[in-house]
């Protein structure tokens, strides 16, 4: 067996040097202390993610994105097809703990300042994923075409609409005319399997390579503590001894998403009607309340703007910096540790936890 | 052609408000600053239909609106002054029955309520001398008036029940006349007004079953003519049915005798049948065909709702469990629809006509049923199912860890 391996090994590295990916893979260490469990997390996102396309691939077998027939087939792939609920349900679950993970990936990042210098590109596409990673649930929500997800794109489209000068383009640029139609149903579907896919493959691409390039971040702390002598610099090999940990984790979150597909598989609710009144109590997915929630509070005239237009506008400022802290915290590459910044993690974390929790109260 | 002119210029004229003419009137300006009674028509008219469309004191009273001296009311100007309550109708018909006149203010307008008036009780107590009974100002107001399309006029939809109850409800004003005074308060209870209240307009009120201008009771025989109007399905089937002939001997009113008349509540099987809420017992005895009939309506309707219920709460427990049932919730509703149909069904008072609705039914009811069973089934092979995954899950996880464990141990000296 180890003949073959090694014979497979020599054949390809004499076509494009995989002997070298052999040898990096071979030499790369992940650095041990205190705070290694939030490297994990990256990981479990990506292999959230690769469950993502799967169960996306077999769903597109049987989804057909037209309002005539985009709820019924996915009730199709719900009753009909053999093991469908368990893939509708794995996709649906999936995709919720996918944008948790990595949430917690990137405040873990934060917190532990691995977006200074020279990992400031590595954030950047970070965050570009995550962006995109909510972008997929915006645009994957309206496509049961069910009534809960045709009355939150219109209230998340109008958001859009409300920006001056280019709002109302936007608007009609997101749903494909005035209203939620058959037309933004297949420009969600076109946005959720081709257009996002292909720009996330992208990312994903970079910010792994960067990731294998820089390495893993060891914290400020700890890496004054080991240049202080306090503590010795431990670190583990990546194959296979923290791969085999990461195998592990990503099973874990095979049986956690086996276990919510069987005892709480995704509801499909009922089918979109555009002409009924919206339902009471309306609200977006878990992961935009803290948004949804603030702009209920903002009046409808903040000084010259239009209410929901500042909200929009904060909230983007905020995305801004949020992008741009590994520049602004400059500091944080010479090891100078600011109580700011994590004051500003710790203030950002709380507001979405508590403003989240009063959406759903 | 200069005549039509001339007179086509005179009806714009007439048509045009005074005020918006320019003229005075002499009416308002002086009853205005009188007090008491004689002040209110001046307070109130602006409001009035009349005065909306233009018309003036003086086009109902008579009179010399551009005279602001007392000659204005003068009887050689034409002054009528206010009539008695039995010129009343007379005084309001002599527009209100002139078809050409009512067209110029709408080409729609009715020119028949003075003679349906003429053949109400009212108008026929009031022209024997009955001042006490309703003449067009009782029910519409004076000065006033508002369009019945209008929610603050006593006539509109929303209020004529009320208004009718203004003198039907009052016992001592009715006294005399030996009819009941409980009317209102029975039908406030009634399903009808209920669904008034909720903003169906379209739900009957007094004169929906009684006439307006023409209000007499319905008699025993055309009860089912009135309630046939709006429950034109009903009033078929019982035309047909063998009750018809039965009633018409025992002169009995149709519809009202199992629904009553004004509190007609909200009708429910258990009035079908030989029970004790049951409404066919009160005339079947046991050993009637009748009898054996409504029993076996009341059995087939409890059998068809008991499936449903039986199914619902299946597919309920199957939601509850996440499981996706909404094909056999969809076809659930065409059962309980069959239950709609088989309840119309009884008016025929025929238990087959039942039967081959509800049979329909409870065969819809049995498979959703069962749909409901094997959504349960699928729910607990899926948890079997994820017992197995996870216990592969967990011994591959030890596995891994244990594997880690030897890898990293130190090596045995």
């Amino acid at each position: 067996m180890t003949t073959v391996y090694r014979r497979v090994l020599s054949w390809l590295d004499e076509r494009f040097g995989a002997g070298s990916i052999e040898e990096f893979l071979r030499h790369k260490t992940v650095p041990v202390h205190r705070h290694t469990v939030w490297y994990y997390f990256g990981g479990m996102t990506l292999f959230l993610f690769i469950i993502q396309v799967l169960t996306g691939i077999l769903l597109l077998l049987y989804y057909r994105p037209t309002p005539n027939d985009a709820f019924e087939s996915v009730q199709y792939v719900m009753t009909q097809v053999r093991f469908g609920w368990l893939i509708r349900s794995v996709h649906s679950w999936s995709a919720n703990l996918m944008i948790f993970t990595a949430f917690v990936h990137m405040f873990s990042v934060y917190f532990l300042k691995a977006y200074r210098k020279p990992r400031e590109l590595t954030w950047i596409t970070g965050m570009l994923l995550l962006f995109l990673v909510m972008g997929f649930g915006f645009s994957g929500y309206l496509l049961p075409w069910n009534t809960l997800a045709f009355f939150a794109t219109k209230v998340g489209t109008e958001m859009a609409g409300s920006i001056p000068v280019v709002g109302k383009w936007l608007l009609i640029y997101l749903r494909g005319g005035e209203e939620v139609t058959g037309a933004t149903l297949t420009r969600f579907f076109g946005f959720h399997v081709a257009v996002l896919p292909g720009l996330a493959t992208l990312l994903l691409a970079m910010h792994l390579l960067l990731v294998q390039r820089l390495g893993m971040s060891v914290p400020p702390g700890v890496e004054k503590a080991i240049g202080e002598g306090r503590q010795p610099a431990r670190s583990m090999p990546f194959f296979p001894n923290f791969l085999l940990r990461d195998i592990m984790g990503w099973y874990a979150a095979l049986g956690v998403l086996g276990a919510l597909a069987a005892i709480f598989p995704w509801e499909l609710g009922t089918k979109a009607d555009p002409f009924a009144p919206a339902p009471a109590g309306i609200h977006p997915e878990w992961y935009f309340l803290f948004m949804f929630q603030t702009l209920r509070y903002i009046p409808a005239k903040v000084i010259f703007l239009e209410g929901e237009f500042a909200g929009l506008l904060a909230f983007g400022a905020a995305a801004a910096v949020w992008v741009a802290v590994p520049f602004i915290d400059y500091k944080a590459g010479f090891g100078r540790v600011t109580r700011f910044f994590t004051g500003l993690g710790v203030f950002a974390l709380g507001y979405m936890a508590v403003m989240s929790a009063l959406a759903l109260r | 052609m200069k005549k039509i002119l001339v007179a086509l210029l005179m009806l714009v004229w007439a048509l045009i408000p005074a005020a918006a003419r320019g003229d005075t009137d002499s009416c308002i300006t002086c009853h205005s600053a009188l007090e008491g009674k004689l002040a209110e028509p001046a307070k109130v008219f602006d409001q009035d239909i009349h005065h909306q469309s233009g018309l003036t004191c003086a086009d109902c009273h008579g009179g010399d609106l551009h005279d602001d001296s007392l000659n204005a009311m003068s009887p050689a100007k034409g002054f009528r002054g206010a009539p008695k309550k039995t010129q009343v109708p007379e005084f309001c018909a002599r527009c209100h029955s002139n078809v050409t006149f009512m067209h110029n203010f709408n080409p729609k307008a009715r020119a028949d309520q003075y003679s349906q008036y003429l053949t109400s009780v009212h108008g026929k107590r009031l022209k024997q001398g009955d001042t006490k009974v309703a003449a067009c100002v009782d029910c519409h107001g004076v000065h006033n008036m508002l369009p019945a399309s209008d929610t603050r006029s006593p006539t509109n939809v929303a209020n004529v029940a009320t208004t009718c109850a203004h003198c039907h409800a009052n016992a001592v004003y009715m006294k005399g006349y030996g009819i009941p005074t409980d009317q209102f308060a029975r039908y406030q209870k009634s399903v009808h007004a209920e669904t008034l209240a909720q903003g169906d307009t379209s739900a009957p009120t007094c004169t929906t079953c009684h006439g307006n201008h023409g209000a007499t009771p319905p008699g025993v025989s055309s009860v089912p003519n009135v309630c046939g109007t709006c429950h034109v399905f009903f009033a078929q089937l019982f035309e047909k049915s063998p009750h018809r002939a039965a009633f018409a001997k025992l002169n009995l009113p149709g519809c009202v005798q199992c629904h009553s008349n004004h509190e007609i509540v909200k009708p429910v099987d258990d009035w079908v049948g030989v029970g004790p809420k049951s409404v066919c017992a009160n005339c079947h005895t046991s050993g009637e065909k009748g009898y054996t009939e409504a029993e076996g309506m009341a059995q087939d309707l409890a059998k068809l709702r008991e499936g449903i219920e039986r199914a619902d709460t299946t597919l309920d427990t199957a939601e509850r469990s996440g499981m996706e049932v909404s094909s056999a919730r969809l076809e659930l509703a065409s059962a309980n629809e069959d239950l709609v149909k088989a309840r119309v069904n009884v008016h025929t008072f025929n238990e087959a006509e039942v039967r081959k609705l509800t049979d329909q039914g409870a065969g819809i009811s049995t498979k959703t049923h069962e749909a409901g069973l094997a959504a349960l089934h699928e729910r607990d092979v899926r948890r079997k199912g994820l017992g197995v995954a996870l216990i592969t899950i967990v011994i591959t996880i030890g596995g891994l860890y244990l594997k880690i464990r030897q890898m990293e141990s130190p090596p045995r000296s």
